[in-house]
């Protein structure tokens, strides 16, 4: 009995699977949930953000200057997520040849890009009035930059091979040694030098906030990962559109709209 | 002869024989350091105040530049793709390949920066640790230069891009590498950095092939 049902469910998923590596089908389903990510993100960054500018206790230290906090912390654990995604994709490109993956290796790219420079910009912003300098060669704020060095090679190396297929590949090989090189640095730079104050979340202690205080910035981790939920599968299906455009479904689509 | 030991012949006998692509970035090596000597002044304490990030960066650059030869003439003749089609298992092939490059790059660095610590006025007490970070933290540098070499190798114009993968790669060697000279000249034991060295070689020796195969497999296809 129990195994039928588990033989089913692993049927279940391995068809789930296949069926991911249609992008026809990706492009079809994806629609609701693009804008289910994108109403949450709206509201919860919305809600974190003026929750946090506006109604968050001052900190007594740094008093209000503490408050790019909420922009800062999201931009700079989502970017190196989006890393960790890329290397994850470039696994199931390299293993499966699955073509959604080599598109989620380009369209994560830009918003990965960006927010690492926005958490390397609000980071020197809340460095001027908290230590006293825009930029400072601190642990953090070093592998920040060292993050955003890696994007600007996945891009590069993108745009320097001409045949998609190929420079995807490429992109996917490069992004999986990032990803396996990424704890190493973050090691390396935390043991030069550490100047920055630790996490504000970590998985396993309580924060060393009162809730006032981490409640919006938590939920503005949250809409950040929303936004770029979001982000990800509107580039996506962009994208397929781009890439799939010789397919009878797409010239079908095409002609639907434009009549 | 094992698969492993005639790669390694070959590759030496080749690299033996043209000896511009070993001599090149030893001597960019020490115009560099030149360089560096003539814009500070030449003033033994900045020198000597500089002198292991001096030559650990320039060491990563040198190996940067020797890097790019790596692949381009097997590449170029066809032999690159013998090998991946013939050599059973082809990163063991490629592994020798990478090693003897080590040896005439990191290996051949490692040595003539005992000359180099001593025209940057480096203290005598702290060449051991240049030389031990070097010679322990360079065959990673060609490890995993040798990823960004097989994944530019088909491109015409790879060399900045080349640096531009690979150098971010380098950061922890270096900060190992330069803040074990810098710790021992503030007399601080440095034993755990050469560990960590040792370490990021030893991945890279046990990963970086694999990478290397899947990237030139890649750049063959194009």
């Amino acid at each position: 009995m129990s195994m039928s049902a588990s033989l089913s469910v692993s049927q279940s998923l391995k068809a789930w699977w296949h069926k991911l590596g249609s992008p026809r089908w990706f492009y079809e389903i994806s629609g609701p949930w693009q804008r289910l990510f994108g109403v949450l993100a709206l509201v919860l960054l919305v809600t974190g953000t003026v929750w946090g500018l506006a109604f968050a206790p001052q900190d007594y230290q740094q008093g209000n200057s503490f408050r790019i906090m909420y922009v800062h912390v999201p931009t700079a654990i989502v970017s190196q997520s989006v890393y960790m995604l890329m290397g994850a994709a470039g696994l199931v490109l390299l293993v499966w040849r699955m073509k959604l993956a080599d598109m989620v290796l380009s369209a994560a790219v830009p918003f990965g890009m960006s927010m690492t420079a926005c958490a390397l910009f609000t980071g020197a912003v809340w460095g001027k009035p908290t230590w006293g300098a825009w930029w400072v060669w601190d642990a953090r704020t070093t592998s920040m930059l060292v993050l955003l060095f890696l994007y600007f090679g996945l891009y590069a190396l993108r745009q320097a091979i001409p045949r998609e297929e190929t420079a995807g590949r490429a992109c996917a090989v490069l992004a999986l040694v990032g990803t396996v090189n990424i704890p190493i640095i973050k090691y390396s730079v935390n043991w030069w030098l550490t100047l920055h104050q630790p996490a504000s979340f970590t998985l396993t202690g309580a924060p060393s906030m009162p809730p006032s205080m981490w409640v919006p910035l938590l939920i503005n981790v949250l809409g950040i990962y929303c936004l770029f939920a979001a982000n990800l599968i509107g580039r996506l299906k962009l994208t397929i559109l781009e890439r799939e455009r010789n397919t009878q479904w797409v010239r079908a689509l095409v002609r639907e709209v434009s009549a | 002869m094992s698969l492993f030991a005639v790669q390694l012949r070959r590759e030496w006998l080749l690299l033996v024989q043209s000896s511009e692509e070993i001599l090149n970035p030893l001597v960019f090596l020490f115009l560099a350091i030149t360089l560096f000597a003539l814009a500070t002044g030449g003033g033994p304490d900045t020198l000597q105040a500089i002198a292991p990030a001096v030559i650990w960066v320039l060491v990563l650059l040198a190996n940067l530049l020797s890097l790019e030869g790596l692949f381009r003439r097997d590449f170029e003749d066809g032999t690159l793709e013998q090998l991946l089609l013939k050599a059973e298992p082809a990163f063991l092939a490629l592994t020798a390949k990478i090693l003897v490059h080590w040896t005439f790059s990191g290996l051949a660095m490692t040595v003539l920066a005992a000359v180099a610590a001593l025209i940057l006025y480096l203290p005598v007490s702290s060449l051991g640790t240049l030389l031990i970070s070097l010679l322990v933290g360079t065959p990673a540098l060609s490890l995993i230069g040798a990823v960004g070499a097989a994944l530019t190798v088909g491109l015409k114009r790879g060399g900045v891009l080349l640096a531009l993968l690979v150098l971010p790669l380098y950061v922890p060697v270096l900060i190992f590498g330069a803040g074990a000279v810098l710790e021992q000249m503030a007399g601080i034991e440095t034993r755990a950095q050469i560990y960590w060295l040792g370490v990021i070689s030893m991945a890279s020796l046990t990963l970086a092939p694999f990478a290397v195969q899947a990237a030139l497999r890649v750049s063959l296809e194009q």
